[in-house]
C-alpha cells in the first residue's frame, strides 16, 4: 500500500469514528446515508474506472439489494443477518449476471444504453406490480439480528455497521484491483484487443466485474433499506444511476478514493446549497448551484477532484488543453 | 378495435413518432458528427414548450401577435441560444472524455430547469390551440380528430424533409457530412470546421426547441417534460444507430407505434415495452439498426 493510500484511510477511518460522538442524530444520519452512497459509487467504479464499461443501470441491483432485503425479513420476528444480507447479495449478483451476459455482447453508447434498458425493466416489474407493494412501496417491520442479542437498529449501530461494510469493500476492491484478475481489468480498460491478442477471454473477465459490481451495489441497497426502513421503486429509477455515475466522475475516475470523495463532495454540495441558514429562500433552488458547481469542475478539474493534488502542483491551470490529457473513457 | 379508432391510432402513433424525430434528430447529429453526449438536449425541448407559453403574451403586446409569429420569435430565440451555448460551453468538450461531457451537460440540465423554476414557476400550464387550429375532423358517426394534430404531423414532415434535403443534397450538407468523418481533413480542405458545429448545433437546439413548442398544446408545459423525453430520444438514436438520421426516423416512428398501441392493447406493460423493444433490437444487432453515414 503506498503512503497516500494510507494516509487517506486513516484520515478517513478518523472522521468517520469521531464524527458521530460529538455531532448531531442529523449528521450521523446524514454520513450512514453518504457512506451508503459511497459503497454504491465503488461498485460503480470498478465497471466505469477500473473496467471501462459505463453502466447506466446500477440502481437496478441497488433496488433489488433493498427489496430482497425487506420482502425477505420476517414480518414479526427478527431474521437473521447471516441469511438476510448474503440473499440481498445474490439476487442483485443474479440479475447483474443476466443483464451483464446479454448487455456485454454490445460496446459504448449502445451499452450505456441496454444496461439503463434493463433497469428500467426492473423499475417498471416493481413500480407496476403488486410484489413490492407497486408505487407505494413497503416497509421493513423488523430488523435482522447480527448475532446474539445484537439487532442492527438504531442510528449509531447501522451507523458503525455501514462504516465497517465501506472499509470491508474498500480493502475487498482494493485487493482485486491490485491482483492479476483487476489488472486484466484495467487492461482491457486501455485496449481490449490487445487483451484478447494475449490470450485472455476478455467476455469473461467482463462479466466477472459485472456480477461483482451488482453484487456490491446489492451491499448498498441492503444497508438503505435496513437504514430508512421503508423501498419504493424510485430507488430503481434512472436518476438514481445517474446521481451515482455524476458522484464517481467528480471523484475522478480510476481511483477508488475518487469514489468516495465524489461520493461525500456530492453529498456535501447538495447539503450545502439545500441549506437554508447560507442561501435563504435562494436554498429552494439548490439544483442551479449544484449545476453551476458541477460545470464548473468540468472546466477547471479534468481529472475529477482525485486529479486536483496533481494540478496543484502543477499551478493551477485555466488553459484547458495545456496538460497532460488522462487515458480517455472509450465509448 | 374497428376502422376508425384504428385510425386514430394509427395517426396518433404517427405524430408521436415524428416528433420525436424532430427531438432525436438533433441528438444524433451532435452525437454522430461533434462526438458529444448531449444530456441537456431534453432541455432544448423543454425551453421550447416553455417559450410558446412565456413568449404567446409577450408577442402578442408587441408585435400583434398569433401563433406563427410567436413560432417564429421562438425560433429565432432556440438559434441564438444553440450557437451561444455552442461557444460558451460545448465548444470546450470536443477533445474531452465522453464522461467529462456527460458530467457538464447533466449540470446544464440542473441550471435549466431551475432557471425556468425561477422565471415561470413550477406549475403546469396549458398552452392555448389556435383559433384556426382547434377544429376537428369528422370521422365516421362518433369520432373526429383534431386538426392541430395533423398540423403537428405535417409540420414534422415538412422539417424532415428539409434535413433530409439539406443533408444529402446541398453543399452544407456534404460539408456537414464530411465533417462527421474527418474532422481534420475537412478543415484542411479549407472548410471552418469550428463555424459549421455550431451552426450544426444551433440547428440541432432549434429543431428540438421548435419541437416543444408545436407540442405545447397538446401536452401542455409542466417540470421534468425534458428529461422524459430525453431517454426516449436516446433509445431512438441507439435503435436507429448513432449519427443516423435516417435510423432515427425509422426508429422514432417505431417507437411511436409500440407507444401508442401498447397503451391501448396492454395498458399494464406499456412502460416497459419501448426497452424491451431496444434490448431485443441491441441484442440482435449490437450497433443500432443502421450504421452511421449510410
Amino acid at each position: 500500500m503506498k503512503k497516500s493510500q494510507l494516509f487517506f484511510l486513516l484520515i478517513l477511518a478518523s472522521v468517520l469514528v469521531f464524527l458521530p460522538q460529538i455531532s448531531s442524530e442529523y449528521v450521523t444520519d446524514w454520513l450512514t446515508k453518504t457512506m451508503i452512497f459511497a459503497i454504491f459509487a465503488l461498485s460503480l467504479e470498478l465497471l466505469v474506472g477500473q473496467t471501462g464499461l459505463v453502466c447506466f443501470g446500477q440502481s437496478a441491483f441497488f433496488g433489488i439489494g433493498a427489496y430482497t432485503a425487506v420482502l425477505f425479513s420476517a414480518k414479526v420476528d427478527h431474521t437473521y443477518l447471516g441469511y438476510l444480507l448474503p440473499l440481498a447479495i445474490f439476487a442483485a449478483a443474479l440479475y447483474a449476471l443476466i443483464v451483464g451476459a446479454l448487455s456485454l455482447r454490445t460496446k459504448g453508447v449502445y451499452f450505456i444504453m441496454v444496461t439503463l434498458a434493463f433497469a428500467q425493466m426492473a423499475y417498471y416489474v416493481i413500480h407496476d406490480t403488486p410484489l413490492g407493494g407497486g408505487t407505494d412501496g413497503i416497509y421493513l417491520y423488523s430488523k435482522p439480528i447480527i448475532f446474539g442479542d445484537l439487532v442492527l437498529e438504531g442510528s449509531i449501530c447501522i451507523y458503525f455497521f455501514t462504516a465497517i461494510s465501506l472499509f470491508l469493500v474498500l480493502g475487498f476492491l482494493g485487493l482485486l484491483s491490485s491482483s492479476r484478475f483487476g489488472r486484466a481489468l484495467i487492461g482491457i480498460k486501455i485496449n481490449e484487443l490487445r487483451m484478447r491478442a494475449m490470450g485472455f477471454e476478455t467476455y469473461w473477465y467482463k462479466l466477472a466485474a459485472f456480477v461483482i459490481s451488482g453484487a456490491i451495489a446489492g451491499i448498498a441497497g441492503f444497508l438503505f433499506a435496513m437504514k430508512d426502513g421503508f423501498v419504493n421503486p424510485e430507488i430503481l429509477s434512472w436518476h438514481v444511476s445517474g446521481t451515482v455515475l455524476m458522484m464517481i466522475i467528480l471523484g475522478g475516475l480510476g481511483h477508488l478514493r475518487g469514489a468516495v470523495i465524489g461520493a461525500f463532495t456530492y453529498a456535501l454540495l447538495e447539503e450545502i446549497f439545500r441549506s437554508e441558514i447560507i442561501f435563504g429562500s435562494f436554498s429552494k433552488n439548490w439544483h442551479l448551484g449544484l449545476g453551476l458547481t458541477l460545470i464548473l469542475s468540468v472546466a477547471l478539474l479534468p481529472k475529477g477532484l482525485f486529479g486536483m493534488r496533481d494540478q496543484l502542483l502543477r499551478g493551477l491551470s485555466l488553459d484547458l488543453g495545456n496538460f497532460k490529457k488522462p487515458p480517455k473513457t472509450k465509448l | 378495435m374497428d376502422f376508425f379508432t384504428l385510425l386514430i391510432q394509427v395517426l396518433n402513433a404517427v405524430q408521436y413518432g415524428l416528433l420525436l424525430f424532430l427531438v432525436a434528430a438533433g441528438l444524433t447529429l451532435i452525437f454522430g458528427m461533434m462526438g458529444i453526449i448531449n444530456l441537456a438536449h431534453g432541455s432544448f425541448y423543454m425551453i421550447g414548450a416553455y417559450l410558446s407559453f412565456g413568449l404567446a403574451p409577450i408577442v402578442g403586446q408587441t408585435i400583434g401577435g398569433g401563433f406563427l409569429v410567436t413560432l417564429v420569435v421562438g425560433l429565432i430565440f432556440a438559434i441564438f441560444l444553440g450557437y451561444l451555448l455552442e461557444w460558451l460551453f460545448y465548444s470546450y468538450l470536443y477533445e474531452r472524455d465522453h464522461l467529462q461531457q456527460v458530467l457538464m451537460t447533466y449540470g446544464l440540465i440542473l441550471v435549466f430547469e431551475e432557471i425556468r423554476s425561477l422565471l415561470l414557476g413550477d406549475d403546469v400550464h396549458s398552452v392555448a390551440i389556435p383559433d384556426w387550429l382547434s377544429a376537428s375532423i369528422q370521422l365516421g358517426d362518433i369520432m373526429t380528430y383534431p386538426t392541430y394534430r395533423l398540423f403537428i404531423s405535417g409540420m414534422c414532415l415538412l422539417l424532415a424533409a428539409a434535413m433530409l434535403i439539406v443533408l444529402t443534397k446541398t453543399r452544407l450538407g456534404m460539408m456537414i457530412r464530411a465533417g462527421s468523418v474527418n474532422r481534420e481533413m475537412t478543415q484542411s480542405l479549407g472548410v471552418n470546421i469550428q463555424f459549421l458545429y455550431r451552426l450544426v448545433f444551433a440547428a440541432g437546439v432549434a429543431i428540438a426547441a421548435f419541437a416543444g413548442m408545436i407540442a405545447a398544446p397538446v401536452t401542455s408545459v409542466y417540470p421534468g417534460m425534458g428529461q422524459n423525453i430525453l431517454i426516449i430520444c436516446f433509445v431512438v438514436v441507439v435503435i436507429g444507430g448513432i449519427g443516423s438520421i435516417r435510423g432515427a426516423l425509422i426508429a422514432s416512428l417505431l417507437i411511436g407505434f409500440v407507444d401508442t398501441f401498447g397503451k391501448v392493447l396492454l395498458p399494464n406493460v406499456a412502460g416497459v415495452l419501448m426497452y424491451v423493444l431496444m434490448a431485443t433490437i441491441l441484442l440482435w444487432k449490437p450497433s443500432g439498426l443502421f450504421k452511421a453515414g449510410s
